[in-house]
């Protein structure tokens, strides 16, 4: 199941529509990180809103992706973790670290836009 | 009791469809969505433990009754390597697979009743129950 990404503005949107295997999570994050050299993006959102599981290896997973979307020179915000999936996630122990991370949508993107206001690669 | 759901194990995909086709199966009894986010969640652990170990197996649930009280039994089986030493496969931080190593253990903090049976070359059997509040 291919996660659409959707470009706006200097940010990269990926809204997850369904359950992902751990294939998919991998392709993601490939994606997203091609995509932020291609599109010259500075923030990334990715949207976990319909996730009813988020497990060890999604949680990696997504921290991974983080991590070298930093070190792209770029921003990422996870939104959307459900009540639900964040009580499991603290019960097993796992950690976004220090990846940003933000109610929903409209929240990633007023924090994306606040971090990318002044620093970062200069005007458009 | 009788009824059982039984899924066999051997891609990421059938991770996906064990935890789904478990959570549904967990809903009949009354967990709450916690619960059930909870038993999605170990059953993906389980699951992903068979694919990266084993590489093929299967994950079988039963609902459960003691003293009145229902839960969910979840079995993960396979015939693998086996886990030599199963005490510090259980110590969060351990993995030898590249995962973070907070598979096994985070499971059992999860579950309400949580045991590993494993032998070197004779497989591996977890199970693991999760009881209504």
């Amino acid at each position: 199941m291919l996660v659409p990404i959707l470009k706006q503005g200097d940010f990269l949107i990926a809204s997850i529509q369904s359950s992902l295997t751990d294939a998919d999570l991998l392709q993601l994050r490939d994606d997203l990180v091609e995509q932020v050299g291609r599109y010259r993006s500075r923030g990334v959102i990715v949207d976990v809103t319909v996730l009813d599981v988020m497990d060890s290896f999604a949680v990696r997973t997504l921290s991974t992706l983080a991590q070298m979307v930093t070190l792209r020179g770029a921003e990422t915000v996870i939104v959307g973790i459900q009540p639900e999936v964040a009580f499991a996630m603290v019960q097993l122990g796992l950690t976004l670290g220090a990846v940003a991370t933000a109610l929903d949508l409209e929240e990633g993107l007023a924090y994306l836009r606040q971090r990318t206001k002044r620093s970062g690669r200069g005007g458009r | 009791m009788g009824a059982e759901l039984r899924i066999a194990i051997a891609t990421d995909a059938d991770i996906v469809t064990a935890r789904q086709e478990g959570r549904r199966w967990a809903s009949s009894l009354p967990f709450s969505a916690s619960d059930l986010t909870v038993i999605a969640t170990a059953i993906s652990e389980v699951a992903r433990n068979i694919v990266s170990y084993a590489g093929s197996g299967e994950v079988i649930i039963r609902v459960v009754e003691r003293a009145g009280r229902k839960g969910v039994d979840i079995e993960a089986r396979d015939s693998g390597p086996g886990i030599p030493d199963v005490r510090l496969a259980l110590q969060d931080g351990y993995s030898t697979s590249g995962s973070l190593g907070l598979g096994l253990p985070g499971v059992r903090r999860l579950m309400d009743e949580f045991d590993i049976r494993s032998a070197v070359n004779g497989g591996t059997i977890v199970s693991m129950r999760l009881w209504t509040r």
